[in-house]
């Protein structure tokens, strides 16, 4: 196998992009990360596309061709896929892309995601979202996504494992990034009691421990390490791309305060990278819900269980610290159009390992990790990025 | 609007809470399974109906307040994610109920009630839910 750089990143705003289509959007973040690694489009010999939903939102299958075309890549009749994973589509597009290159099978490939959301009124779009988990034994039965996550925020804070407060103040830091991303749909810090005060959508979860609908999409170029010269000074390589499953319905489980997946996808992630969570200076982690967002810092390593919620009420993972969690504003604050969520990540991850983050800089930072969950957990893809 | 067929095949696990038990491990599944994941080729075409107790206690819990089209005349609802007495958990509605009054450990039982249905002219689904135990 090959070793994987990212070589170009692009990313469009994320939030209620009312004048762009679909398909403006999307070719909009494929453009921009062509043009970020120096390539003409030419070179291009493979297109992956994470998108959850394009069916349903916009009434549009077979997205794959219709980026490939809008992106001027079909007149060299370039293969593109498109990836479904729910939530996790971007991250298993990016995956998928690193695994073409590494296998030799493709030289120059672009990893996108993209999503369309607001074209649907929200009671339909949020259908959607509820049946990326159990359609027939949740979604049918009138259990809603919000409040299967609203089961393990309840059960968390009952096992004494975290508390409301602790809970909410994960949105509390990822909008304090957000207001920092000119990219993100919100850009304002918001005080903790804003959170609790949110209107309820699920108890005890508020609009405030939610992601918001939005319109986006991101992309990055890969290439073989080797060759990564040949196009740009500024790339960043792909230490490890892992990816576990588990049950797809939560009451499956037998604790609903862990993902399994993330677990299993994390410890071989860094295994294979050869380090721990400790190296890990930058991380992006899937925050559809404030109380995701506290798990996956537990299930990842980076806190004991327990733990993570106090040290994210107490402002451990912000900006400045060991380790700063979503420095992009996260899925709460950049936004989370679904499919391009996992690719944003590692955008964020890049532009920060090349030191082109901005305000948002994390300094000297050797290793980034992004975490990207699909349905409840159902599906889970950990990547780590190392600075060159 | 679904076919009828769709909501038929699943009238056993919907009414009854007919679930499987593996013959090898003894382990419950719901819904259906028609082969056990622990057991996997062991279990093929050996896996038996299992009604589950319709007994139980609420493992975890949410209110609703945004809800899907079907249920949006019931809003705010309680949602439960149950442990009935065999060991098994299923997530459903819990109704006739104090939402202010639900808690983690409350014991409940299933009932059969209406689920939703596909406008006027369409199909009525229907199943299980819970209420406060007796």
């Amino acid at each position: 196998m090959r070793d994987v750089a990212v070589i170009g990143v692009g990313v469009t705003k994320f939030g209620e992009l009312w004048n762009k289509s679909f398909r403006e959007i999307g070719i909009e973040a494929g453009i921009k990360a062509i043009a970020d690694a120096n390539l003409t489009g030419a070179e291009v010999d493979g297109v992956f596309v994470g998108n959850m939903s394009a069916g349903r939102f916009v009434n549009q299958q077979h997205i794959d061709a219709l980026i490939a075309d809008y992106s001027g890549l079909s007149t060299n009749n370039v293969p593109a896929v498109r990836v479904e994973a729910g939530g996790a589509s971007g991250g298993v597009a990016f995956r998928q892309a690193v695994m073409a290159v590494a296998s030799g099978m493709h030289d120059v490939v672009l990893a996108a995601g993209a999503e369309k959301m607001t074209d649907l009124d929200d009671v339909s779009g949020n259908a959607i979202l509820d049946s990326t988990a159990d359609a027939e034994w949740e979604a049918s039965m009138g259990v809603t996504f919000p409040s299967l996550h609203a089961m393990i925020a309840n059960r968390m804070i009952h096992d004494g494992i975290a508390t409301r407060e602790e809970i909410a103040s994960f949105a509390v830091n990822s909008h304090a990034h957000g207001a920092l991303n000119p990219n993100a749909q919100f850009r304002k810090a918001v005080p903790i009691e804003t959170v609790l005060r949110s209107g309820p959508v699920a108890s005890p979860l508020g609009v405030f421990d939610c992601a918001p609908i939005s319109d986006g999409a991101a992309a990055v170029v890969i290439c073989p390490l080797e060759k990564a010269k040949e196009y740009t000074d500024s790339y960043v390589k792909v230490s490890a791309v892992c990816q576990a499953s588990d049950t797809l319905a939560l009451f499956q489980r037998e604790d609903i305060t862990t993902y399994g997946a993330t677990v299993a996808a994390s410890r071989r992630a860094y295994e294979i990278a050869g380090i721990g969570p400790s190296d890990i200076s930058v991380a992006e982690v899937h925050d559809n819900y404030t109380v995701s967002g506290i798990m996956a810092l537990q299930d990842l390593g980076f806190f004991e269980r327990g733990k993570a919620g106090k040290a994210v009420l107490e402002g451990q993972v912000a900006l400045g610290n060991k380790l700063a969690i979503n420095t992009s504003g996260g899925l709460k604050a950049r936004g989370h159009p679904i499919g391009a969520t996992g690719v944003a990540q590692i955008v964020e991850l890049a532009e920060q390992l090349r030191g082109s983050a901005d305000k948002r800089q994390v300094e000297n930072a050797k290793y980034g990790l992004a975490q990207s969950v699909g349905g409840m957990g159902s599906a889970v893809t950990v990547s780590i990025l190392e600075a060159i | 609007m679904a076919s009828v067929a769709k909501e038929w095949r699943e009238i056993p696990g919907r009414y009854n809470l007919e679930g499987s038990k593996c013959p090898c491990c003894g382990k419950v599944y719901f819904p259906k399974r028609n082969m056990c994941p622990v057991c996997r080729r062991e279990s093929i075409g050996k896996m038996e109906n299992y009604d589950l107790c319709r007994k139980g206690t609420v493992y975890s819990y949410s209110i609703v307040y945004d809800a899907p089209d079907f249920a949006d005349k019931l809003k705010p609802y309680a949602v439960a994610m149950v442990e009935t007495d065999d060991g098994v958990r299923i997530s459903s509605q819990l109704v006739d109920v104090d939402i202010n009054e639900v808690r983690i450990g409350m014991r409940v039982s299933a009932v059969l009630r209406k689920i939703s249905s596909d406008g006027p002219g369409g199909i009525i689904r229907y199943g299980f839910k819970f209420v406060p135990e007796e």
